[in-house]
């Protein structure tokens, strides 16, 4: 039997990547793409509580995050493209269109 | 059994998501965001979530990752030099001390709670899809309509924000 802080560990881990990933990539998209991890690594969360402690709630909001990572990804690679019209460029040390 | 299980899948989708973060060209971390939601998907099954594992593969990696991977093809981005923030191993000491420590503190912590009223078994006499139809369209009716009501709100927003602008009208602004 698997423990459940080996299930909150190795999502502790994959969220410390995403984070990582977002501070340190340069790349918009793949930005975006440690967002993605971060999300989920919260699902792995919330679907290992959801199985230990006997309740449903855990996997319903897993499927709602993963709903609200869809619209996530669908609007944000939408802003990505309206920005790489403009100034060719994804980096987003280069955006900096609203600084003053 | 379960145990080989899960540390292959834990050890892969960690593998996976660090190759993500570190590799340089982009459709590479596509490839590898890739392998890492299949093997997190591999997790849920372990923990009885079979629903969730369909919509993992068939949402994520079926249609977010391939909306990633039309964008990079659509951009066609050449591979930049200087990729990583330039000082980026101020972040990396801190991240690894900082998730080394909130691992022991996880590890070690005892986890436990109310228990609520879906039981293994409970589950597995009907299945984990009718249990989690059955939650949705009872408590959770509210929150499902207004993820539909979002979802339909990303839609109009993404086809508006994409649109190629109409050219200015001269006559206007002169």
């Amino acid at each position: 039997m698997v423990p459940l802080s080996a299930y909150v560990a190795v999502s502790a881990v994959l969220f410390m990547t995403g984070l990582l990933g977002v501070l340190i990539r340069r790349n918009f998209i793949i930005v975006l793409m440690s967002v993605e991890i971060m999300l989920n690594a919260a699902n792995i969360n919330l679907i290992a509580f959801s199985h230990y402690l006997e309740s449903m709630a855990g996997q319903l909001v897993a499927l709602f995050i993963i709903a609200i990572a869809a619209g996530e990804a669908a609007i944000g690679l939408a802003i990505i493209i309206v920005v790489f019209r403009g100034k060719i460029s994804t980096n987003v040390d280069e955006m900096n269109l609203l600084k003053w | 059994m379960v145990l080989v299980f899960f540390a292959y899948f834990a050890l892969a989708s960690i593998a996976a998501g660090v190759l993500t973060v570190s590799l340089k060209h982009p459709v590479h971390c596509g490839l590898a965001l890739l392998a890492l939601l299949v093997h997190v998907s591999g997790l849920f099954i372990l923990l009885n979530a079979e629903f969730l594992w369909a919509v993992q593969v068939i949402v994520y990696a079926g249609a977010i990752l391939v909306l990633y991977l039309f964008v990079l093809m659509l951009l066609n981005l050449k591979t930049d030099d200087r990729y990583l923030h330039s000082s980026y191993l101020y972040f990396l000491a801190p991240a690894t001390i900082g998730s080394l420590y909130v691992l022991t503190l996880l590890v070690r912590s005892p986890f436990g709670g109310v228990k609520g009223d879906a039981n293994t078994l409970a589950v597995l006499q009907d299945g984990d899809t009718y249990s989690v139809g059955i939650k949705m369209f009872s408590d959770y009716l509210l929150q499902f309509e207004i993820v539909g009501v979002f979802l339909l709100g990303a839609v109009i927003g993404a086809i508006v924000l994409a649109k190629t602008p109409k050219p200015v009208n001269r006559e206007h602004r002169g």
